[in-house]
C-alpha cells in the first residue's frame, strides 16, 4: 500500500444535493493533498456531459430521449422536494448569497486540482454514450476492475 | 520571489483550502503567498495541509480586524 492518502467516490446519483456532495468532498481532499478518484455511473454521468443543460446526449432514439428528460449538470434535480425544478434555482441563490461555492464552481475546481475523472463503460453503453459526449477532463473509460484497482488502498464511498 | 495575496475571508469549505491550494500550485518555488483566513476551521486546516504537501508556512499573525488571521506560505 502506499503511503498516498486516497478517496475514490462511486458519483451514481445526478442530483444537485448529491453531485455538490461529490464535488465537495472531491474538491476537499484534492486540497489537502488526497489523490482522488471519481467512477462517475448511470445518471452521475450528466454531470460531466459536455452538453450541461437538457439535449439530446446519445446515439439512438431511446438513449436520446433519455438524454433529454436527464438534462445535465444546469438542470439536475434535488433529490427532495424539487419542486418540478425551482429547488436547484433556490439552492444555487442561497449559495451565492452564503459565500458558498456553487455545483458548477466546485466542478471547475475539481478539473484545477487535477481530480481523476473516469466514466463507467457499462452505463455508457446503456445510455448511448459515447467519450466525445463527455468532458476532456475524462481521464479513461472504466469498467469495475480497473475501478477496484484504482481505489485500492483508499477510502470509498457511493453516492 | 514574488509576493501573492488570497483573501478567503468570505469562503467556506472546501473553498478555503481549495483556493489556497490552487493558488500555491501557480506559484514558483520560493515565491510567497499571503492568506487571510478566518478563526476556527481555515485557520487550523490551511497550515496543517500546507505544511504536510510541503509547503513552508513562515508565519501566522492575528490582523487588526478581530477574527482575521494572515498565515503567510513559502512554496
Amino acid at each position: 500500500m502506499s503511503d498516498t492518502k486516497k478517496l475514490s467516490i462511486i458519483g451514481f446519483s445526478g442530483d444537485f444535493d448529491k453531485l455538490t456532495a461529490v464535488f465537495t468532498l472531491a474538491t476537499g481532499a484534492a486540497a489537502i493533498g488526497y489523490e482522488v478518484n471519481i467512477f462517475f455511473t448511470f445518471w452521475g454521468l450528466d454531470a460531466i456531459k459536455v452538453k450541461q443543460g437538457r439535449s439530446p446526449v446519445g446515439k439512438g432514439f431511446l438513449p436520446k430521449v433519455f438524454g433529454l428528460f436527464m438534462g445535465g449538470l444546469k438542470s439536475a434535480p434535488v433529490s427532495r422536494l424539487n419542486f418540478l425544478g425551482l429547488s436547484p434555482k433556490i439552492f444555487r441563490y442561497l449559495m451565492r448569497k452564503n459565500n458558498v461555492a456553487t455545483l458548477e464552481e466546485l466542478v471547475e475546481a475539481a478539473k484545477e486540482l487535477g481530480i481523476n475523472i473516469y466514466a463507467c463503460e457499462m452505463a455508457m453503453h446503456i445510455l448511448g454514450i459515447q467519450k466525445s459526449d463527455l468532458i476532456h477532463e475524462v481521464k479513461d473509460v472504466l469498467g469495475v476492475p480497473t475501478f477496484l484497482q484504482l481505489s485500492e488502498g483508499g477510502q470509498t464511498l457511493f453516492i | 520571489m514574488a509576493k501573492f495575496n488570497l483573501d478567503v475571508t468570505k469562503d467556506h469549505c472546501p473553498m478555503t483550502f481549495v483556493r489556497t491550494k490552487i493558488q500555491l500550485s501557480k506559484l514558483a518555488p520560493g515565491d510567497v503567498l499571503d492568506v487571510l483566513v478566518t478563526e476556527g476551521e481555515p485557520l487550523e486546516n490551511i497550515p496543517r495541509s500546507s505544511t504536510e504537501q510541503g509547503f513552508k508556512v513562515l508565519s501566522i499573525t492575528e490582523t487588526e480586524q478581530k477574527g482575521i488571521h494572515l498565515i503567510s506560505i513559502q512554496k
